[in-house]
């Protein structure tokens, strides 16, 4: 017999790249919620663990036109023939139907990284040393949310921990529906130029739906047709420019002609 | 108590010599052991792959020398199959070759993923949409099939044979045989396609993406040709291989010339629909994704040279070579052209593993290089190094080549010993004769 799941929200997030000022807030709250442990000094920009991961975009102009956005990059949250959940051979990504959002089951993780090489967003993140916290650390760990080990993958899950935390209020409220209210993501919460707007997607009159459908939204690989719920917004024109552009061209690499 | 175990009449070197032959292999062995304890002990840490380079010289390996070791799936679909029996002279080294090469890639594999205590989750909750677990599915079960088809090459063993029950059990399994070529056939038809699918499959990553039939993206298709093709040429350059080695002819010429030629027919079928995909993923799939093809190969590191050399250089040239007759029949030729078809399609698999992780797909990303670290060469040494030991011990004691008995006659072998600037000058001046006594 099959179940039938009613789809009941899409959530989603808007991040304003014209408010965002690198300040990083976002991914320290964001390794905080998650136990995401301290880099290590053997870690390096392509070895750490950042589920969040801050990269700062030029306009390769010279001053004073040169201007500098920061993209905040994660799991984009694809909903259409997710490229991870296809490939993992264990079943151990999910795709939430009632949520729309896609999460790691780090205890079913075979470690084979094939996810890795399939997401589109590099937004997927190996455990390639033990975690390690300080003693002060362990203290401060969040128990609404477990550790990864060694060997493992693991990514952004829009704070899957805070959204059964707002179930969990819900239904002692004698509600089967949860507040908005409850369920902010900690990168929302942190963002001090609220330049993150989080939400339903399926709710017209949410903030995040209104600013999805706005046309200074954009996504990125948007023709992969995989369906992201993470938006972009902003008003330059050479973010836009860049956002379209397929594969570019940095001075650092060797190019031919 | 050696030279008991040497099968009778089979020259075999001194057990010293031996040794002596095994000592270096064992000494890379152990290193690769250090490495390998490196790496499940502290973790991938001790590896150069990183968040992007997901996938390092292991995968690319594993792809290769599953390719390489189709020869043993292909061999015997031909000879118990298609009844081809010029081939009886090699199904063992093929089977022998395609258990290192599986058990290799196998036990690299449980290195490379970082907990291989969980390897068997993928039986328990398998994801029937991902091509991976048609890979380790038909990969596990056609190893048992190898190991299978492996027993009656060790029964062959001098003191083995002495043994009543195993003559009858090796008797009754030869009886099997054909069964098993069978099920390893459909089972490697389907994990040598599934690792073309890996990489066909990824939506993701345009440069590998290509277009599906039915379930199955195009690589699915092209990689078990493309096995095909390599592993009897891998068959072929072994063989020629060993017998350098150990000085002896050990299969007939036809054989090789037999082995060139269905390489070279399987060569020829998978070039020639290489290109027609290629030119499809030019100019409509990499295009849809919203990728122009030929971006892919802006960056010096690997420019449009190296399309050029997997279809053309690595090819076609060896497609033809191993299918025009004149050609096979000059041997160095037809080794050359048969490494050159190896050589193709190991280039072919680099191209899918790490041109595919090195690409960028974000607008803001860059293109990244890789390097591996020395645990990694040393691990893959090991591979290496248990493949040779593993044959070097089969070859000792058990019988290989079943052709080798016969072909120790004291009449000079013409094949190889002599070289072809001989063989034309012998051929004039009999010819010369020929008329003279006219």
């Amino acid at each position: 017999m099959e179940t039938t799941v009613e789809k009941k929200s899409r959530y989603g997030m808007v991040i304003n790249l014209d408010r965002c000022n690198g300040c990083g807030a976002c991914a320290v709250a964001c390794a905080v919620e998650n136990n995401v442990p301290p880099a290590l000094t053997a870690m390096n920009s392509r070895t750490g663990l950042t589920w969040l991961n801050l990269i700062p975009v030029s306009n390769n102009e010279n001053y004073p036109d040169n201007e500098t956005v920061y993209i905040p990059m994660f799991c984009q949250q694809c909903e259409n023939d997710t490229p991870c959940v296809k490939v993992c051979p264990q079943n151990a990504i999910e795709f939430d139907e009632a949520t729309g959002i896609v999460s790691q089951i780090p205890q079913r993780c075979l470690g084979c990284r094939y996810c890795m090489a399939a997401c589109p967003y590099h937004a997927r993140y190996f455990n390639w040393w033990d975690p390690e916290w300080t003693d002060g650390m362990k203290q401060q760990l969040n128990p609404a949310v477990s550790p990864r080990m060694r060997g493992v993958v693991e990514k952004c899950n829009f704070c899957h921990g805070r959204l059964h935390a707002a179930r969990e209020k819900a239904a002692a409220n004698g509600s089967s529906e949860i507040d908005m209210n409850d369920y902010v993501p900690a990168c929302v919460e942190a963002c001090p130029e609220k330049a993150i707007v989080f939400g339903d997607l399926n709710d017209p009159d949410s903030e995040v739906s209104k600013l999805s459908r706005d046309t200074n939204t954009f996504q990125f690989l948007t023709r992969l047709d995989t369906k992201p719920k993470v938006y972009f917004y902003s008003q330059k024109n050479w973010v836009h420019t860049m956002a379209e552009r397929a594969m570019t061209r940095t001075g650092k690499e060797e190019l031919y002609g | 108590m050696d030279k008991k175990l040497i099968p009778r009449g089979l020259q075999r070197t001194s057990f010293g010599n031996f040794l002596l032959w095994l000592f270096p292999w064992v000494a890379l062995l152990s290193v690769g052991l250090y490495a390998i304890y490196l790496c499940l002990a502290e973790g991938l840490n001790h590896t150069n792959m990183d968040n992007r380079f997901a996938f390092g010289l292991w995968i690319y390996l594993d792809l290769t020398i599953i390719a390489l070791g189709a020869g043993a799936f292909f061999t015997g679909f031909l000879l118990y199959i298609l009844r081809r029996h010029e081939l009886k002279s090699v199904i063992n080294s093929a089977v022998v070759l395609g258990l290192i090469c599986y058990s290799g890639a196998v036990g690299i594999l449980m290195v490379d993923v970082g907990q291989p205590l969980r390897a068997w989750f993928t039986f328990w909750h398998p994801n029937v949409h991902s091509m991976l677990t048609e890979v380790t599915f038909c990969l596990t079960c056609y190893l048992i099939v190898l190991l299978i088809e492996y027993v009656p090459i060790v029964l062959k063993n001098r003191k083995l044979r002495q043994i009543p029950k195993f003559l009858v059990f090796e008797f009754q399994l030869h009886k099997l045989m054909p069964v098993f070529a069978g099920i390893g056939t459909f089972l490697s038809f389907f994990h040598q396609g599934s690792l073309g699918g890996l990489f066909g499959v990824l939506r993701g990553r345009p440069f590998a993406f290509r277009e599906a039939f039915g379930i199955w993206p195009s690589t699915f298709f092209l990689f078990v040709l493309s096995a095909a093709a390599a592993g009897l040429s891998f068959v072929m350059l072994t063989t020629w291989l060993v017998q350098k080695i150990t000085k002896k002819q050990l299969v007939k010429p036809e054989v090789f010339k037999f082995l060139g030629k269905i390489s070279g027919i399987m060569l020829s079928v998978y070039i020639l629909l290489k290109a027609i995909d290629t030119l499809v993923w030019i100019n409509a799939t990499s295009l849809s994704a919203g990728f122009p093809a030929f971006e892919f190969y802006a960056r010096k590191s690997f420019g449009t040279w190296i399309l050029f050399t997997e279809i053309v250089v690595l090819g076609m040239i060896p497609a033809l070579l191993l299918t025009s007759r004149r050609m096979r029949e000059r041997p160095k030729i037809l080794l050359l052209a048969g490494l050159m078809a190896c050589g193709g399609i190991m280039l072919n698999r680099f191209v899918m593993t790490i041109q595919t992780l090195a690409l960028p797909t974000l607008p803001f990303d860059a293109f990244l290089s890789y390097s591996p670290s020395w645990e990694e060469i040393a691990a893959f040494l090991f591979v290496v190094a248990y493949g040779v030991i593993l044959y070097s011990l089969t070859y000792r004691y058990s019988v290989i080549f079943p052709q080798e008995r016969e072909l120790q006659s004291p009449v000079p072998v013409q094949y190889e010993t002599q070289p072809f600037s001989e063989r034309v000058a012998e051929k004039f001046f009999s010819a010369l004769t020929f008329f003279k006594a006219k």
